[in-house]
């Protein structure tokens, strides 16, 4: 698999092919597998995350410590806000769907992880039916966003304990973005420009769950996180470019991660976690949890 | 090397690749070296696995493994009611093991038909794994790909009759392992392949009179 996304982006020109059908390629050569079961796979995946957003749209999950769960079809039904008529909001409410399914013990995808995991499947999904576009289109697309995924992994890190949660939502954001613009029909280059838009806005963002749990804020970062991602889809197919490349933005995230302080790098020792608040609630949700299962 | 299937996925049970699917995938590997469903199992959980672990199911998931569920197995959620139910007797508790031990460390003491084995694991992250210790040997299994593992007598040649046991089978060894706790003692042979051996290859293996015990681990991923 590509290490630098320049790379991917200048082998893709100058085959005239997307960014996805280079990664596949890559993947059928690395893996030593058909480019047929790889797509097969990916398909796969892709059921899983319609059916995570249809289950958490349901209203009736809730996390084992009580904190999230309902909000996905408190977005769905609400006609209030700016935005509601619009495939954004939408798209709101699937990140949250997804997210609300994860912490109910859900079967969702990891895309790149469990915690970032509502951020992909919102913004593929929702823009994909906003526009009529069939699932073979979003499938390549879920090979684009690997492909970004695996450059990120390579580069920087995709673990909160260890580059906090521009590391998850933020690379979750980075690879829907660069995958959503490929499929709505930007080039390579507009791909490189989107992931380095949407990064850009995502860095420095710190890892803080209460108690440790992936529930909260992690829950609500996964619809931020998505709506970062659609301002640098809509950036980028636009035209706007961002100056300093796309591999210095992601290894500006590795850098920052790497001097993060480690209350948050998923540790409930900073942030939101530490607050009077959180750790009330940690506190006494915890000791909840703990009756509910012994 | 990255996989982009690697990146998106796994499917799972949420809420945590390290917390859940890698904790269920610890399970799972316990289970098929000890032989099947344990009736008996004590769980110690180290570091984050015993300060967060509850909350993400840690417990559950570890169990659900025992039992056979594989990380995208949806009864994980109820796997602590399955296990009352079935009457098995799986006991958690808080550890504090080595200052070197990775955060989301467990030890799991596991009996099956009377056979009992001690595995020491972490979860790396993103759901993959590592067995670290098997029985006081120390080991380093992944559950990346088909595994064999076994103890035997430490004797001259006994590396050479299994690797050509599994030629027989035309199955590429991808990775062999040996490892002893003192020069002449018993050694543990951890076996990684391209395939996965066929029951009767396991079968000549064990019946090695050398073999003390063998076991053929399926891919769990990871």
């Amino acid at each position: 698999m590509f290490r630098s996304l320049a790379d991917a982006i200048r082998a893709a020109e100058s085959r005239a092919a997307s960014l996805a059908d280079v990664a596949l390629d890559a993947e059928a050569k690395d893996q030593g597998r058909d480019r047929t079961d790889i797509r097969a796979a990916l398909e796969r995946a892709l059921r899983v995350m319609r059916g995570a957003v249809a289950r958490g749209m349901e209203g009736d999950l809730h996390s084992a410590s009580g904190l999230v769960g309902g909000d996905a079809a408190k977005m769905r039904a609400s006609r209030d806000g700016p935005l509601a008529t619009t495939a954004f909001h939408e798209i709101l409410a699937r990140a949250l769907a997804v997210q609300e399914v994860n912490a109910a013990m859900g079967v969702i995808v990891a895309a790149p992880t469990a915690g970032g995991a509502g951020v992909l499947p919102a913004v593929l999904t929702g823009l994909a039916d906003a526009r009529g576009i069939d699932d073979t289109r979003v499938v390549s697309a879920l090979a684009t966003a690997g492909l970004i995924g695996a450059v990120i992994a390579e580069r920087a890190s995709l673990s909160g304990a260890e580059g906090g949660c521009q590391a998850e939502t933020g690379a979750a954001a980075a690879m829907a973005a660069g995958s959503a613009v490929e499929m709505l029909g930007g080039t390579p280059s507009q791909v490189g420009h989107g992931v380095a838009l949407t990064m850009q806005g995502m860095l420095g963002l710190v890892c803080d769950p209460l108690g440790g749990l992936v529930e909260l804020p992690c829950v609500f970062r996964n619809a931020t996180g998505s709506a970062i991602a659609l301002a640098g889809i809509e950036m980028a197919l636009a035209g706007v470019t961002f100056a300093i490349p796309v591999d210095e933005v992601i290894d500006t995230m590795g850098e920052i991660g790497r001097t993060m302080d480690v209350r948050y790098r998923e540790t409930a020792g900073g942030g939101l976690a530490a607050t009077p608040t959180g750790r009330r609630l940690a506190r006494e949700r915890l000791v909840q949890i703990r009756r509910s299962t012994h | 090397m990255v996989s982009i299937l690697d990146i998106i996925g796994p499917i799972m049970v949420g809420p945590s690749s390290s917390h859940t699917a890698g904790a269920c995938r610890l399970g799972l590997l316990t289970r098929m070296l000890v032989g099947g469903t344990p009736q008996r199992a004590r769980i110690e959980l180290h570091g984050s696995f015993a300060r967060t672990g509850e909350g993400h199911g840690t417990d559950k998931a570890i169990a659900g493994g025992l039992l056979g569920m594989r990380p995208d197995d949806e009864r994980l959620r109820d796997a602590l009611d399955i296990m009352e139910r079935e009457g098995l007797d799986y006991a958690f508790e808080k550890t504090s093991l080595d200052d070197d031990a990775h955060p989301n460390t467990t030890r799991i003491t596991a009996m099956h038909d009377g056979f009992e084995v001690i595995v020491v694991g972490s979860s790396l992250g993103a759901g993959r794994i590592r067995l670290t210790e098997v029985d006081g040997f120390p080991v380093d299994i992944s559950g990346s790909l088909p595994t064999l593992v076994l103890v035997a007598e430490d004797r001259p040649g006994s590396v050479a009759r299994i690797a050509g046991l599994l030629a027989d089978e035309r199955i590429n060894l991808a990775t062999m392992r040996l490892t002893r706790k003192e020069r002449g003692g018993d050694a543990f042979m951890v076996i990684e392949l391209d395939d996965a051996p066929s029951v009767e290859a396991t079968t000549r293996i064990g019946a090695l009179d050398w073999v003390r015990w063998v076991r053929a681990l399926e891919k769990v991923g990871g």
